[in-house]
């Protein structure tokens, strides 16, 4: 059963593979630790396959802004489901640099914050290993509406109220 | 007050249900404790030394009379009949099963309360003067602000992880009734000379085991900013606030180890990406859609005008409790009245199931239906004729929440102490009901003046005790219970952390110290200064040989 989650479906078959800082560079759709990328980074691109990197919370927005149209996907890394950072990178990714490629959540991804992935701009998560995916898909539809403005609905609660009113 | 539209109605409802699942999953075993544990206290629960504890969200510390049946009705089905107002201005129940956590969340939603974001690391209950609205000196109300910032941090998708809890407060007027210095952000409304409305912005306050004063980031932020403002620190903060050592995860240790300044200019750095977006923008659409839930409520004229002053030629008793328990009202005609929740034998802040219902029934018969939290544990009525105050003081008198005490030795603030919390070092409610025992000539306690005494039963600092005029700070000495006391502190205007007297003394100790130091304060006193006047006079030492020559 696979544990990916693409815009609330399941995937089963992913097309990207994880490559740690050792590995040989394989064919087709790479996610390289973001150091290693730096490195190699002609090399991963002279491949042809597409060409992703993976973060943790201790990389900023600022880092990456110059890579990001050359990145087809960026993986961050919570390293405990209560360590928010990814949260904030993720909006900063989307809402300051336009990223548009996929941003993916992985790591200790757990159903009760998918919903929080998917309103800050994740497209995937890649399950812990203990959740369930069929029911952390239900996770995504707790709630019909919010207060901020959020990455599926593109207008906050206090401005619907002023354009209702107006 | 802020009534619920559609949306908001549907969000508590949701969030009813979500958690009624997490709980079934939880005790069903496929929620592990570590899982559960940050999304129970993102709905206000604790488990506790004797049993859960709920806290409930009272936003800014507003209730309506039917929010109060309600906690009434909860304090009697689910708990023992009380319930613990705490400092934030929300209500604690100490004793619900964990089981019927879902049931009392869902009478909640039907009069629009829930107990989102009152626990965990996430952005908490915004707080706010108790006055805000009537007080004389207010430059604007605060209300709407703090509803705006409310629905803000509400589920916030990027702050519902933060580092470290996330507290707020709110004021709108000259004198400081918030505590905006000890907050991780204090937000106080002021008018530029062009008479426009803006934000000062301090950050980094805060009390626990580092007491901070906050810092001024922003003198004058324009309101439309403030929630892009806002959301600019949450951000830096999450990004960068220290995740290895929770004692060191508030925001005032980031700010304290970039420096105010670097912080700033961090903030400013984001905010600039932020600023401008409709999104985070308040337009003046949006503050008169909240205004208009604070009007003004429908005042008229005192019927009888000699009423209020026969009544305090007549009954020195009134007089004592018009003197003491109600202040002036920025309407003509008009007191505000807190009804002391500091009874002496009363646990500070507890107040029983019975005594909601009537405190429901007076605001609805004197105060336009509504009651106030304030953040020293007792209640308000707003807005009371003054006509009305003889009769409204003999039936608080019946209900025993007349005790005229307010802001004098008696008015402690208290955490719940050993008895309930699971953190603590030392009793703090059993040492209030001996400092009560102690003073209990309530003549003394008005020679004294204006006295603030808080206890905290740890070092995190739940009563506040650092910006006491006295603190009283419980520590375990070799198993046994022991009070670390200091003097000077202040969370008003002039906000400064209180200095220790010396070492800590045994609980049965306290109040023969806490009697040396009013003896030398009356012995010090310049006409009618305060004890924190005399305080700031004299300095500490004549207040250290008298309490320690006592205690041998
Ligand atoms: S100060 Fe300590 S003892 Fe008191 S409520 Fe807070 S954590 Fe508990």
């Amino acid at each position: 059963m696979t544990r990916l989650i693409k815009r609330r479906e399941p995937v089963r078959d992913d097309p990207w593979q994880l490559v740690d800082e050792e590995q040989t560079l394989p064919q087709g759709d790479v996610v390289v630790p973001v150091a290693r990328y730096l490195e190699e980074r002609d090399a991963l691109h002279a491949r042809g396959g597409r060409v992703g990197v993976r973060v943790d919370g201790t990389v900023l927005a600022e880092d990456l802004a110059d890579h990001l149209d050359d990145l087809a996907l960026i993986a961050i890394e919570f390293p405990a489901f209560t360590d928010g950072r990814g949260y904030s990178l993720a909006r900063q990714l989307r809402l300051r640099y336009a990223y548009s490629g996929e941003l993916r959540a992985v790591g200790n991804v757990l159903r009760d914050q998918i919903s929080y992935l998917e309103r800050v701009g994740f497209d995937s998560m890649l399950l812990d290993e203990q959740s369930d995916l069929e029911d952390a898909l239900k996770g995504f539809t707790e709630f019909s509406g919010y207060y901020q403005n959020v990455a599926l609905e593109h207008s906050p609660l206090h401005l619907r109220r002023r354009t209702a009113a107006g | 007050m802020y009534r619920y539209d559609a949306h908001d109605q549907k969000l508590v409802d949701e969030r009813v249900a979500q958690f009624r699942d997490q709980t079934r999953r939880y005790l069903a075993g496929q929620l592990g404790e570590e899982e559960f544990r940050p999304l129970r206290l993102m709905n206000g629960l604790y488990i506790q030394r004797q049993a859960p504890m709920l806290r409930v969200s009272v936003p800014y510390g507003l209730l309506s009379s039917s929010q109060l049946r309600t906690l009434a009705h909860v304090a009697r089905t689910y708990d023992r009949g009380y319930g613990h107002f705490t400092t934030r201005q929300n209500i604690q129940f100490n004793w619900p099963a964990l089981e019927s956590v879902p049931d009392i969340l869902e009478d909640l939603a039907r009069v629009e309360m829930h107990a989102i974001q009152t626990s965990g690391n996430c952005i908490r209950n915004v707080t706010s003067d108790h006055l805000a609205g009537v007080a004389p000196d207010e430059v604007e109300d605060p209300r709407p602000y703090c509803e705006l910032v409310r629905q803000w941090a509400t589920l916030h998708p990027e702050f519902s992880y933060l580092p470290r809890k996330f507290k707020i407060a709110v004021t709108g007027s000259r004198r400081d009734r918030a505590a905006t210095q000890v907050h991780d952000i204090g937000l106080r409304l002021l008018r530029n000379k062009q008479g426009e409305l803006g934000v000062e912005v301090l950050v980094g306050g805060g009390l626990g085991r580092t007491p901070v004063i906050g810092e001024v980031i922003h003198d004058f932020l324009p309101v439309r900013h403030l929630l892009s403002y806002l959301e600019a620190i949450l951000r830096v903060y999450n990004l960068l606030g220290r995740r290895d050592n929770k004692y060191k995860a508030r925001i005032k240790i980031l700010v304290r180890a970039m420096g105010a300044d670097q912080f700033k200019a961090r903030v400013e750095r984001e905010w600039e990406h932020l600023r401008d977006r409709p999104e985070l923008t308040l337009e003046q659409a949006d503050v008169d859609y909240m205004k208009q839930f604070f009007g003004t409520p429908d005042y008229s004229v005192p019927e009888d005008a000699t009423a209020l002053q026969q009544a305090l030629d007549g009954d020195s008793a009134f007089q004592r409790w018009y003197r003491h328990n109600t202040v002036e009202h920025k309407q003509p005609g008009y007191r505000a009245v807190f009804i002391s929740l500091k009874a002496p034998t009363v646990a500070p802040g507890d107040i029983t199931d019975d005594q909601m219902d009537a405190v429901a029934d007076l605001a609805e018969a004197y105060s336009f239906g509504e009651a106030r939290v304030t953040h020293t544990q007792n209640l308000l009525l707003a807005d009371v004729r003054e006509d009305r105050l003889p009769e409204l003081w003999r039936k608080l008198a019946e209900l025993g929440l007349a005790t005229p005490n307010i802001g004098k030795l008696t008015d402690m603030i208290c955490c719940p102490g050993l008895e309930f919390c699971n953190l603590a070092n030392a009793g703090s409610i059993d040492v209030a009901a001996a400092i009560n025992q102690r003073f209990d000539d309530l003549d003394y306690v008005y020679d004294l003046g204006d006295l603030r005494i808080n206890m905290s039963g740890c070092m995190n600092a739940c009563g506040h005790h650092h910006v006491a005029h006295i603190g009283i700070l419980g520590v375990d000495k070799k198993g046994k219970e022991f009070y670390q006391i200091t003097l000077g502190g202040s969370s008003a205007d002039d906000a400064a952390l209180g200095d220790r007297l010396g070492p800590a003394v045994p609980k049965e100790q306290v109040p023969d110290t806490l009697e040396a130091l009013v003896k030398t304060f009356a012995s010090l006193r310049e006409g009618e200064e305060t004890f924190l006047e005399t305080y700031r006079r004299v300095g500490m030492e004549p207040f250290k040989e008298s309490s320690y020559d006592t205690a041998h």
